[in-house]
């Protein structure tokens, strides 16, 4: 057709009027053309506009779904020289609580420390923890401490307080009025010497040591058989043959750390070792240590004596020697008296019981099993007790008699621990003038005039030498965080001398210590190698001649022999492991750990036999009352002797913060005293139903294993004649899978728990609690099954209801790589990573709990109320711990993120230390190393029962380990194929034992 | 007059075509009674109960709930599928009895469906609720987004989401076109301009032209072809948040069609508990007659048996699977500490309903009321037993625990029924319960008058 057109501009545009030129559109003017009706220029469409929605959908979801950002983050102005935000500095230190010694790396994050490790150089500990020494990093930020020195209930400045004491003391001493300092062992050589200057300069001032739970009779032992008091080194992975009369090794009898390490050393069968230490254990109460023993006898604690007597009369029939009139023996008692002869000078026996006449019998047997100078050594000792029971005694009637007019307290709380707590308070109540040094307000402090407060073994320094000739420092890993001052200082400012206590212990060392290196060319590089290491060990020779004093050991025994038989109820009071004296009562870490055995946390209780309960028709929860007027509710505890009971010390603080205060009952008081010694146990208890009925809160509530091959266990002979012994099955489910496992390139991490070396000490779960800021849920919550552990130890119990064998399994998250949980969760929450773990990520996770449901293993943990304060809904908050206070959440982990309520949370297998060591390999531009990453359960663990590492690394020690034939897989009959495995566990039983 | 011999009329009493139409619209027009007023407000208290409990539980968390480290699900879930469960029988009465051309249905589709539709909201509730952070509930949806996150399809919960979403959407279509013509009839019967107002607009323009009854015809069988896999997918799929689980007693193949026939199954029992109450107060007895009364016992001591079966074949299988875990869960189901719940599932659902093989209690509205109201308890509690009893005591002993609800889950619980009663209340004053379209198709199918009488009468 035609084209007319009427001008040239309409020829070539199409219309009359030039074109506009319209500005050029924003992208949104251009999607919103679409509304301009019928302009056909517009350039954009439905789809633009549905585009529009979409997006516009999607950013208001994305910013809808952000939250809350971080409040507060201020940067340094000045970076000090050794803090790189994001790395940590670990500082080499000791742990000192008391008689507990171990030493530890502190890890310090931008300034503040958040984790204590172990020492790996230490020759005590060997990098070892227990629970308590993780746990202690807690007590940094407990808010119950002294921040100021106070005169009563006021605060006054540390000048007036020492111009006021300084004078107070002069007036003593010009008066001749006699003071007492009262403190708990000092195994420090400088800290000593400062207590010695202050002796010096204040003449009438006596010196004493008082240790809650004292190894009186055992220093007392030695120093009448050898002539030198003080405590034998014990050798415990020198022993083919143990022998424990109550002596709770493991748990807290003397050092334990150090001696889980032995015990399990000798008892490890990886690297082709085959020989295993074989334990009996004489008990009344079912003891961490009891339940690991291989043979267990449960006999009632006035029955000790008698056995031990027998037994060392049988070895004295066994060598032919004269032999005393005693009852008896029982065919048990002749056997084992032939397997320690046989085993002479590579046996042990031990015993618990704080008495005199026993534990020279002890000594005696061990001298006649010639292991003095192997298994135990009385040239070297451990010197973290050395208290004397009846000092103790002196002391109160002497400040009843009004002999001593003055009490400097420090790091004790009789009133609070003593048998005599009461009168003891009273008595200080009286004195004219008393002072406390301590750390925290206690049931004894509160009794005191003045207090100058000291500071918290991560705020101090100090030196210490727990055992002989093995000297460890202790540095802080911050500035002390309110106004108090160490104990040492405030006794040097009290002698007018230079105050400066790290100055003291540097001339100390330069003076005494500095002599005795081997290498370093000046007393700086002595010191500073020595702080960095955190310990020194010089190696020095001692000879001893153990000559043993057999005189009075007829009378002795002829005691024994003739003491009346007691019959009826007997009480035997323990330190829980899991709380130890008390001290650490404020520390809802160690409230809520719960102990191995009973599985109870948050409570003390008295644990009856099984038939007794049958007899008395009682049940867990009842409460009796003793005939003391107490009343404590019941746990049934397989394998306690029957007409025996046992409740544990370290509860019922009245005065200690908020935490521990009121948990449980105090039963210092039913102690004794009896020949110059504390006794445990007392007979003639009495003890009855009440109506009452109390909740204790218990982690695990069925105790058998319902047959199920969970803990699979083999005798050593089994193991011996087939190393897959009680394991037959993993062979048949290891190659099962119709589909290829999974593969992975790079790494593929693992953990391997050796259940032949876990004691079940539970220092693993606190490690993992400081590390990944599990939360605190309290008592109320445990009850309800809420509590948050990553790592549990489940305890089964097995065979005779009577004496049990006691299984322990630490469970974790068993990063399968055939998860069931993570093909449940409907948003993807919880992942594999291309290097084997089972991630969470937890802003993804909605809370449907459908992952913890699939879980077989039941390791996964729902927040189910608002722990931690992070939740955007407020006044929620569950916290009945003070966990979320500033001061408390300084010991968070940066590296790990606190979950919010209505997450899912479990083991991350450490990730954040994996991440730390692979960016160093890669910094480095090497290859990670084996061993390098560990997981904090793994480094805690005083056995090394836990080992980490790569399963892809054909050398490393993990693979060694799975090799093994005692490997297998926690439920691997259903097929997830776990990356944390187990080892069988092995008992040294004879066949006619069970 | 035609005589049939065999056939039961459906509707008895002779009615006309007018005399169905205002019967059946007479609670719409007229004014409401004292007992449904009183219904509303028992039912409306419950409703708040609920909707504080569970505004109880987002505030505070879901450690409100009795569940703990080793049961993660309770009664929440429980509810949850025992409500899907409900919503089984509208969908299996209006679609598949449809297409199968079950003309008794037509007296009692429109309330089952109307159930169906409620049940599923109460349902719906739950999974939103028991999550931990129910705010951030939108993840389940695959929306795209810079983060580039992606939900988990191998979940059978998102299946659920999926599942339910659908359920609910093919329900209430399904429904709403049965209503089209009914709401048409009532906008031509109601006085009030404003009344008359809301029916035109819901009515769609309903004139009832043959062109508008062909497309009426054609949608309603399209959507019956479409409801009627749902019934048996929906319930399967649910069935899957435990049959593709590792859980003993959890992880069985039987699960979906042993899920489908105790929904249907539970479905009906829900329809006569509600029926037989609603036919009595709103004069509908002509419509739903002691034979409608019978059929969906029949249907109940079917599904019923299927049940039964199912329970025990998942004994037998447990036994002669040869795992210890799957014997002892099933072991621990009947004799453990959860016994109790066991007997009271096996008493309601299995044994109860036989009696129904006389025709006696068949027909017996009493009995068969009773019967309903146990057999909905008895199917909570098999869900109960299936969700709690095996995660209680799983794997390994260690972790063994005890669950008991605490009074948010019961007030969350009561909050559904009341939701539940609350709309059915609402649904009986606002639309016909009965379709009054369709039960006019069926007036003249069987004979008016009925001979064969059964000597039981």
């Amino acid at each position: 057709m035609k084209k007319h057109w009427k001008s040239i501009a309409e020829r070539e545009n199409g219309s009359d009027t030039p074109e506009k030129q319209s500005l050029p559109k924003g992208n949104l003017e251009q999607i919103l053309d679409i509304f301009d009706n019928g302009n056909e220029k517009s350039q954009s469409n439905r789809r633009d506009f549905l585009k529009l929605c979409g997006y516009s959908l999607a950013i208001s979801t994305v910013l809808a779904s952000c939250e809350n950002s971080v409040q507060k983050a201020i940067p340094y102005l000045i970076k000090p020289e050794e803090i790189t935000p994001g790395k940590a500095n670990y500082y080499a230190s000791s742990y000192v609580n008391g008689s507990e010694y171990c030493s530890i790396l502190i890890k310090t994050r931008e300034g503040r420390p958040i984790k204590i490790e172990g020492n790996d150089l230490s020759s005590v500990t060997y990098g070892g923890t227990s629970a308590r020494v993780q746990a202690s990093i807690l007590g940094l930020y407990d808010t119950g401490r002294y921040k100021n020195p106070l005169k009563g209930d006021t605060q006054i400045s540390w000048d007036e307080l020492d111009q006021s004491i300084i004078q107070q003391l002069n007036q003593l001493k010009e008066s001749k009025e006699s003071a007492v300092l009262l403190t708990p062992t000092i195994y420090s050589p400088s800290t000593e010497a400062v207590i010695d200057t202050f002796l010096k300069s204040y003449p009438n001032v006596k010196w004493v040591q008082y240790d809650n739970r004292s190894a009186s009779a055992l220093i007392k032992a030695n120093e009448m058989c050898f002539g030198k008091a003080g405590i034998c080194d014990y050798r415990f992975d020198y022993a083919d043959v143990i022998v424990s009369f109550d002596a709770d090794f493991l748990g807290n009898w003397l050092m334990p750390v150090e001696h889980i390490r032995q015990y399990t050393k000798k008892r490890k069968l990886s690297d082709g070792n085959t020989n295993m230490s074989r334990h009996i254990q004489f008990e009344s109460r079912m003891s961490l240590t009891g339940s690991n023993a291989d043979y267990r006898i449960p006999v009632k604690p006035s029955g000790q004596a008698m056995l031990i007597a027998q037994l060392y009369n049988e070895i004295l029939k066994i060598k032919g020697l004269d032999s005393y009139s005693v009852s008896d023996a029982t065919e048990d008692i002749q056997e084992l008296a032939k397997e320690l002869w046989t085993n002479k000078g590579k046996s042990l026996v031990v015993a618990g019981e704080n008495d005199v006449n026993i534990q020279i019998l002890i000594n005696a047997i061990n001298y006649e099993l010639e292991n003095y100078g192997t298994t135990l050594r009385i040239d070297k000792q451990i010197l973290t007790r050395q208290a004397i029971d009846s000092d103790m005694e002196q002391l109160l009637s002497d400040m009843n008699s009004g002999t001593v007019k003055a009490l400097f307290s420090y790091g004790v709380n009789p009133v609070y621990d003593y048998f005599k707590g009461e009168d003891f308070g009273k008595a200080i109540e009286k004195l004219p003038f008393s002072v406390s040094l301590d750390l925290a307000p206690s049931e004894t402090s509160a009794y005191f005039k003045y207090v100058a407060p000291d500071n918290h073994f991560i705020e101090s320094w100090n030196d210490l030498e727990p055992k002989t000739s093995r000297y460890s420092l202790m540095q802080p890993g911050i500035r002390p965080l309110f106004d108090t001052r160490q104990f040492q200082s405030t006794l040097l400012a009290w002698t007018a001398k230079e105050t400066d206590y790290l100055k003291y212990i540097k001339n100390y060392w330069e003076e005494k210590l500095y002599p005795l290196r081997t290498a370093y060319p000046n007393f700086i590089s002595f010191w500073n190698n020595s702080l960095q290491q955190g310990i020194f060990e010089p190696k020095t020779k001692s000879f001893f001649n153990t000559k043993f004093k057999m005189a009075g050991i007829g009378e002795l025994i002829d005691n024994i022999a003739n003491a009346p038989k007691s019959s009826g109820f007997e009480l035997q009071v323990y330190e829980s492991s899991a709380m130890g004296d008390g001290k650490m009562a404020n520390n809802p870490w160690i409230q809520e750990l719960p102990d191995p055995l009973t599985k109870v946390c948050w409570d003390n209780y008295l644990t009856v036999s099984p038939k007794q309960a049958e007899e008395m028709l009682l049940e867990t929860g009842d409460v009796v009352e003793l005939n003391s007027g107490m009343k404590l509710p019941v746990y049934i505890l397989p394998g306690q002797a029957y007409n025996t009971v046992a409740v544990a010390l370290g509860y019922g603080r009245t005065d200690c913060g908020v935490v521990g205060k009121n948990v449980g009952v105090n039963v210092s008081k039913l102690s004794q005293f009896k020949n110059d010694c504390r006794v445990d146990f007392s007979i003639g208890v009495e003890i009855s139903k009440t109506e009452e009925k109390y909740e204790l809160a218990m982690t695990q509530t069925h105790h058998s294993m319902e047959g199920r091959a969970i803990v699979r266990e083999a005798s050593l002979g089994e193991y011996l004649k087939d190393p897959s012994a009680g394991n037959n099955s993993h062979q048949k489910y290891e190659n099962a899978g119709i589909y290829k496992k999974p593969n992975f390139p790079n790494h593929h991490w693992g953990l391997v728990v050796d259940l032949n070396s876990c004691v079940g000490c539970g220092a693993c779960s606190i490690a993992c609690q400081a590390e990944n800021n599990v939360p605190v849920v309290g008592k109320k919550e445990v009850i309800r099954v809420h509590e948050m552990s990553w790592i549990r130890i489940d305890r089964y119990f097995s065979g005779n209801e009577f004496n049990p064998d006691v299984s322990y399994q630490p469970v974790m998250c068993q990063h399968c790589d055939n998860a069931p949980c993570e093909n449940v969760c409907p948003v993807a929450a919880t992942t594999h990573s291309s290097e084997g773990l089972n991630q969470m990520a937890y802003n993804r996770c909605i809370g449907t709990r459908y992952c913890g449901n699939n879980c077989p293993y039941k390791v996964r943990r729902f927040n189910w109320f608002d722990y931690t304060k992070a939740d955007s809904i407020p006044n929620n908050l569950h916290d009945i711990a003070e966990m979320t206070i500033d001061l408390k959440r300084m010991v968070l982990n940066p590296d790990v993120t606190v979950r919010a309520k209505g997450v899912i949370e479990k083991c991350s297998m450490c990730v954040q230390r994996i991440q730390e060591g692979k960016l160093n390999a890669k910094i480095d531009g090497r290859k990670l190393k084996d061993g390098e990453i560990k997981t904090a359960c793994q480094q805690a663990c005083p056995a090394g029962a836990i080992i980490f590492g790569d399963l892809n690394d054909k050398d490393s020690q993990i693979v060694k380990e799975t090799s093994s034939k005692r490997n297998y897989h926690l439920l691997e009959e259903i097929h997830t194929l776990p990356s944390v495995s187990y080892l069988t566990k092995i008992r040294n039983k004879k066949t006619n034992e069970s | 007059m035609y005589v049939s011999p065999i056939r039961e009329p459906l509707i008895t009493g002779k009615k006309t075509y007018k005399q169905i139409t205002d019967e059946i619209t007479a609670p719409i027009e007229g004014k409401a009674g004292k007992a449904w007023y009183v219904g509303i407000t028992i039912t409306i208290s419950a409703l708040l109960l609920g909707l504080s409990m569970m505004a109880w539980t987002i505030w505070e968390g879901i450690g409100t709930w009795g569940l703990n480290r080793t049961i993660g699900w309770g009664w929440g879930i429980t509810n949850f599928v025992w409500w899907v469960g409900i919503g089984h029988a509208g969908t299996f009465i209006s679609a598949i009895l449809l297409l199968f051309r079950q003309k008794w249905r037509t007296s009692i589709n429109r309330s089952a469906e109307a159930m169906t539709l409620f049940a599923v909201m109460c349902a719906g509730l739950f999974p939103l609720i028991h999550m931990g952070r129910p705010l951030l509930g939108f993840f389940v949806f695959p929306y795209p987004n810079t983060r580039g996150l992606w939900v988990n399809f191998n979940s059978p919960l998102l299946w659920d989401v999926f599942a339910i979403s659908t359920y609910f959407g093919v329900s209430l279509l399904f429904w709403y076109v049965g209503l089209i013509p009914d709401i048409g009839t009532i906008r031509d019967k109601v006085k009030s301009k404003f009344k008359k107002a809301i029916y035109g607009f819901l009515s769609f323009g309903w004139t009832g032209s043959a062109r508008h009854w062909s497309r009426h015809e054609t949608l309603s069988l399209v959507l019956a072809g479409l409801a009627a896999p749902l019934v048996l997918s929906v319930h399967s799929i649910v069935s899957s948040d435990f049959a593709t689980s590792v859980i003993p007693g959890w992880h069985t193949t039987i699960f979906p069609p042993y899920f489908v026939s105790g929904a249907i199954f539970s479905g009906f029992a829900m329809v006569l508990t509600l029926l037989i109450v609603t036919r009595k107060v709103l004069n509908l007895e002509s419509y739903i007659t002691v034979g409608h009364i019978e059929s969906m016992n029949k249907i109940i001591i079917a599904t019923g048996s299927i049940v039964g079966i199912a329970y025990i074949t998942e004994l037998f299988i447990a036994w002669y699977s040869g795992v210890e875990y799957e014997q002892y869960a099933f072991l621990n189901r009947a004799t453990g500490p959860y016994w109790w719940a066991y007997a009271i599932m096996m008493t309601c659902n299995v044994i109860s309903p036989q009696l129904l093989w006389f025709k006696k209690l068949r027909r017996n509205l009493a009995f068969t009321f009773i019967l309903s109201i146990f057999i909905n308890i008895g199917m909570w509690f098999e869900r109960f037993v299936i969700i709690v009893t095996s995660l209680h005591r799983d794997y390994l002993p260690s972790s063994w625990s005890m669950y008991s609800p605490t009074i948010v889950e019961v007030g969350i619980f009561i909050g559904t029924l009341g939701l539940f009663f609350t709309c059915f209340l609402l649904f009986i004053r606002v639309f016909p319960v009965i379709a009054i379209a369709e039960i006019k198709t069926v007036m003249k199918s069987s004979g008016e008058k009925f001979t064969n009488k059964d000597k039981n009468e």
